[in-house]
């Protein structure tokens, strides 16, 4: 089984990955944001790189921010950025 | 009353904020952020660009003006921030409250600062006059800042 999620990056994220967005089919096994974060670093170089400190990558669920350890199981949307700069 | 926006043009604040009053509020207090240029020797600032994840910035924003609201006896509120590519000197956000006394107007506006530097999902990206560019680092003091207004 696989569930398919809409995941997005912004700001220094985005630049590293090369991608603003991009559907993929997340594995069961992969459980917990901070699961999801070192599976997608498995993905290419870019992305590697943009998780390479994982410290330092804020994330949001259907637009709320949650912590490393938020269950993905219901996600429809996962957003991965750097801590908020606005204001 | 509560307004809420991002947009990438300018916003009149003498337009905004007279919107804002009406015969319940006995003041109206207000902050405007600057894109600032900066001070030697740090280098020149000549343009700012602001990212946003727009399906939820809408939300946040309306989320930190209604706990305001929650915490104040309000009368109106306002968030106005920009989005896009921002030079020097201009503005970049507008926070205002009106309420029927000053206290919980000025205390408003300060918690709506402290909210939307960390609770907003913008992103500053600088643009140097030596050509350079850079994102802008999380400052540790704004979190503190925000952590006080915890109930």
């Amino acid at each position: 089984m696989t569930n398919s999620v809409h995941i997005l990056y912004f700001a220094w994220l985005r630049e590293k990955i090369g991608t603003t967005d991009e559907a993929l089919a997340v594995p069961d096994d992969v459980a917990s944001v901070r699961d999801l974060m070192a599976w997608l670093a498995r993905r290419s170089p870019g992305h590697a790189a943009a998780f390479e400190n994982a410290a330092c990558v804020r994330c949001a669920i259907d637009q709320d921010f949650v912590s490393a350890d938020a269950a993905i199981a219901s996600a429809r949307e996962i957003a991965f950025f750097p801590p908020v700069t606005g204001g | 009353m509560l307004r809420v926006r991002v947009q990438t043009e300018d916003f009149n604040v003498g337009v905004e904020l007279a919107r804002l009053g009406d015969t319940s509020a006995g003041g109206i207090a207000s902050f405007i952020g600057l894109v600032r240029a900066g001070e030697p020797p740090a280098r020149r600032v000549v343009a700012l660009t602001l990212e946003h994840y727009p399906a939820m910035t809408q939300k946040a924003l309306e989320r930190i003006a209604g706990e305001a609201q929650s915490r104040w006896p309000l009368s109106g509120c306002i968030i106005i921030h920009r989005a896009g590519r921002l030079l020097a000197g201009e503005q970049i956000v507008l926070a205002a409250a009106a309420s029927p006394h000053r206290a919980a107007a000025l205390q408003a506006v300060a918690f709506l600062m402290d909210w939307l530097k960390t609770s907003a999902p913008f992103w500053k990206l600088e643009e140097f006059a030596d050509g350079g560019r850079a994102w802008v680092a999380a400052r540790a003091e704004d979190t503190t800042a925000q952590s006080a207004w915890t109930r």
